[in-house]
């Protein structure tokens, strides 16, 4: 299915890891560290990137790189796939492992967490028997200050051999340390002495045995005894990446057959049990918890949001809840704006006609790409500004794991994989980035169905649609309170129906083109953490608010720009857009909805963000010229268009399900290497969108309902 | 063998055991101990996901989740 990266050599690694070496003087470091330890904040915190962080397990997906200076010394940071361990062979550990063993890196900085310090130890020691480079960042010391939990950093670095930093990388504190620890292993100036894991007797035979045969010229920078040790362990795909990125193929000949058992489970069990058992012994050395109050208090959070009664609800209620502030909060500043930009567009047009400029100039300008922006802007800004910062807050609370956890069961009947519920959670963000995200998924077959399935969610740029439509069309036809509860109930509607489609459509894909059986999940509920408001609203408005507007702007310029035209430009007196629209008419009907419409949708393939402001566009060049100064005239001239309750349903059923968005199937068909499994993308959601909206559509016209 | 060895999905809510042994293979074998499931380890049952599938234990200071699959194929000990 061409989902393994089949590049060779040293070249290969690099690019795929995409590192810039600007002069050779560059110092490279990895940064490594389980999932969930605030790794990504420090690789931010010193790089100063605005990458975004979740306080959720496998973020990091692909590797991020950024550089700072210290001394004068340029530093190319490189954030690898959070990860347990290096033993277990998955694809992200696959990434982290060849980077620190074969990337060369010129130190490796471990980055743990405080507050689970003996679970993190494990990957620590795993990685000081790969490289004596090491620098372990102990992070999340405020977290562990309150939790009663102390660590005794001094004790650590000397029982590990290699310099101990205590950071909050939130904050910043403990970076400069860090920074200069990192400074001095990188350039020598320190020589750090690692605690290597002794095994047992007959392990460590073998590997002394095995260590004497490996006599080819690998270079200095390999470590033998590593590689021994996972031969013995009966792991192939060493063997594999030593041939992918150094070119040598190692063969490991005479494999005698009195050895232990190679790769054998009682073998695997001692090599492993022997790197938990030291990481016990040092934790224990190092770390007093005085009480466990903390960890009473996320169970008793835990016992409400995953309860049996409550935990499902709880979800939906606060869906709703979110929904339901955006659009209360969103109508105010969303009329203020409005009126103020079309304030403008009067002054605009004025000056337009105090210059004497010609009626096409003005008719492309302001008409066609002014008007489009400004509706792009008022429609769209006040409910992302409100409605990000508070899924961000989710995020940050730590919340997604336990959607992902109260509805495992469901896509492990759907034969789908665990982490689908992630990489979905992902597409609420961005699509494009749920299909990376994905790459999660080891299996090829889930990890296939999880991207088919991807854009069942509506992203960023989708829920302004939702949100918008819902504002001006169903809640306003209620009036006072129960409107705004009515429209958050619609939203919360439509997004259940979008992850039952999700789970439904995976069923499908099971039982016919992907068939299979789920593979295996686990799945870590992080410690709830404190939400930092300040990083979340600059995080929210920068990172998401201002990036889809600044898409939707770059967009709808030029669609601004081309509808005018179409509506402007006429054959046999009819202009383009109404050919258009014509043509589309019949089947959009039967969809219960109308050609302007489904063009609007196929116009907005480049982003969903720009579908509203192009059918808003094609309205008002086509019907009577009314003033838009408010969301109520945006109401009437749906109105006015023939829209029913049934068309603004079954827009936003349509915005749920069609064809993914362009970046969306780009990325599909990068990450898939395929186009036939990018032309499934596309159609599966666009078929699943036509039956819904037209069996919708028939049965409320069967039932005489309209 | 010993007394009271059951598979880890079928001990109570609430209740903590001792691992006895794993008999997963491959890469879940290798994942299980990565999570520190070696021998004599003990693990919590803290609780059901609203569909009673997956549970959520307690292993070495973490809270991960794993379906009766998984936790089928970790042998315990009542403690």
């Amino acid at each position: 299915m061409g989902l393994t990266n089949k590049s060779t050599g040293m070249g290969a690694l690099k690019e795929m890891l995409d590192i810039r070496i600007n002069t050779s003087d560059d110092i490279i470091i990895a940064l490594a560290g389980n999932p969930n330890t605030g790794k990504s904040t420090v690789f931010n915190s010193l790089t100063g990137l605005n990458q975004h962080t979740g306080n959720w397990t496998g973020k990091t997906v692909t590797t991020a790189r950024g550089n700072y200076k210290f001394k004068n010394k340029n530093f190319i940071l490189v954030d690898l796939p959070g990860t347990y361990s290096l033993l277990s062979n998955s694809a992200e550990e696959e990434v982290a492992r060849d980077f620190i063993c074969f990337g060369n890196p010129n130190a490796t900085v471990v980055v743990v967490d405080a507050t689970c310090l003996e679970r993190n130890l494990n990957l620590v020691l795993q990685i000081m028997e790969m490289t004596d480079k090491v620098v372990v960042c102990v992070n999340l010391m405020d977290e562990a200050k309150r939790k009663m939990i102390q660590v005794d950093l001094h004790k650590l670095s000397e029982l590990l051999g290699v310099p101990v930093v205590g950071t909050n990388a939130r904050s910043g504190e403990g970076l400069d340390e860090l920074m200069d620890a990192v400074y001095k292993v990188s350039g020598k100036q320190l020589i750090t002495k690692p605690t290597k894991v002794t095994y047992n007797d007959s392990i460590e035979k073998a590997i002394e045995e095995i260590e004497s045969k490996i006599n080819v010229p690998i270079g200095n920078e390999i470590n033998k005894r590593w590689i021994s040790l996972k031969l013995i362990d009966g792991d192939e795909t060493i063997i594999e990446s030593i041939k992918k990125y150094t070119g040598l193929n190692l063969i490991l000949e005479n494999r005698d057959v009195n050895e232990p058992d190679f790769g054998g489970n009682d073998l695997r069990d001692e090599i492993v049990g022997s790197i938990v058992k030291l990481a016990e012994d040092i934790g224990s050395q190092v770390v007093r918890a005085k009480n466990n109050r903390h960890k009473d208090l996320d169970r008793k959070i835990d016992d409400i949001l995953t309860s049996r009664l409550f935990g499902i609800p709880t979800m939906i209620a606060l869906l709703g809840a979110i929904f339901w502030i955006t659009i209360v909060g969103a109508n105010y500043p969303s009329d203020a704006i409005a009126k103020a930009l079309f304030t403008i567009e009067d002054r605009l047009t004025g000056l337009f006609v105090f210059y004497n400029a010609p009626e096409w100039l003005h008719g492309v300008l302001v008409l066609g790409i002014y008007r489009t922006l400004a509706w792009v802007v008022s429609v769209m800004l006040p409910p992302m500004a409100i409605f990000f910062p508070l899924f961000t807050l989710l995020e940050d609370l730590g919340y997604l794991p336990r959607v992902a956890f109260n509805l495992d069961n469901y896509f492990k009947k759907a034969c789908a994989h665990g982490k689908q519920a992630l990489t979905m959670c992902m597409g609420f963000g961005c699509n494009a980035a749920g299909v990376i995200g994905c790459r999660i998924i080891d299996s090829p077959r889930e990890r296939l169905i999880a991207i088919i399935t991807n854009f069942f969610v509506p992203c960023n740029g989708r829920f302004p649609i939702l949100i918008s439509v819902t504002t001006i069309f169903i809640a306003g036809a209620a009036s006072g309170f129960f409107q705004t509860i009515i429209g958050a109930l619609t939203i919360t509607a439509v997004i259940l129906l979008g992850v039952i489609m999700t789970l439904l459509i995976s069923k499908i894909l099971s039982k016919t083109i992907l068939k299979g059986v789920p593979s295996t999940f686990s799945l870590e509920l992080p410690p709830y953490r404190k939400p930092q408001f300040g990083r979340i609203i600059v995080r929210s408005i920068f990172d998401r608010t201002i990036f889809v507007l600044g898409r939707a702007v770059m967009v709808a310029a030029p669609a601004g720009l081309f509808i005018w035209l179409m509506a402007n430009y006429n054959i046999n007196n009819i202009s383009l857009l109404d050919h258009g629209a014509a043509f589309l008419q019949p089947f959009a009907y039967a969809l219960g909805m109308d050609g302007y419409i489904l063009m609007a949708f196929i116009l907005g393939l480049p982003a969903n963000e720009i579908v509203m402001p192009i059918l808003i566009m094609s309205y008002m060049s086509t019907g009577t010229m009314i003033e838009l100064e408010s969301l109520e005239a945006l109401r009437s001239l749906l109105i006015s268009h023939g829209w029913t309750w049934l068309t603004a349903i079954n827009v936003m059923l349509f915005c749920l399900m069609h064809f993914p968005c362009g970046t969306t199937l780009l990325t599909i068909k990068k990450e898939t290497k395929s186009w036939k499994w990018t032309f499934v993308s596309f159609m599966v959601p666009t078929i699943a969108g036509i039956v819904v909206t037209f069996v919708m559509a028939q049965l409320v016209r069967w039932l005489g309902l309209i | 063998m010993k007394k009271n060895i059951m598979p880890l999905h079928l001990i109570p809510c609430g209740q903590s055991a001792k691992v006895a042994g794993l008999t997963a293979d491959g890469s879940t074998r290798r994942r299980m101990l990565d999570f520190g499931l070696i021998i004599d380890t003990i693990v919590e049952s803290l609780r059901k996901s609203p569909s009673g599938d997956p549970i959520a234990y307690e292993i070495r200071g973490a809270v991960i989740a794993l379906r009766s699959e998984e936790a089928s194929k970790i042998m315990v000990e009542l403690i």
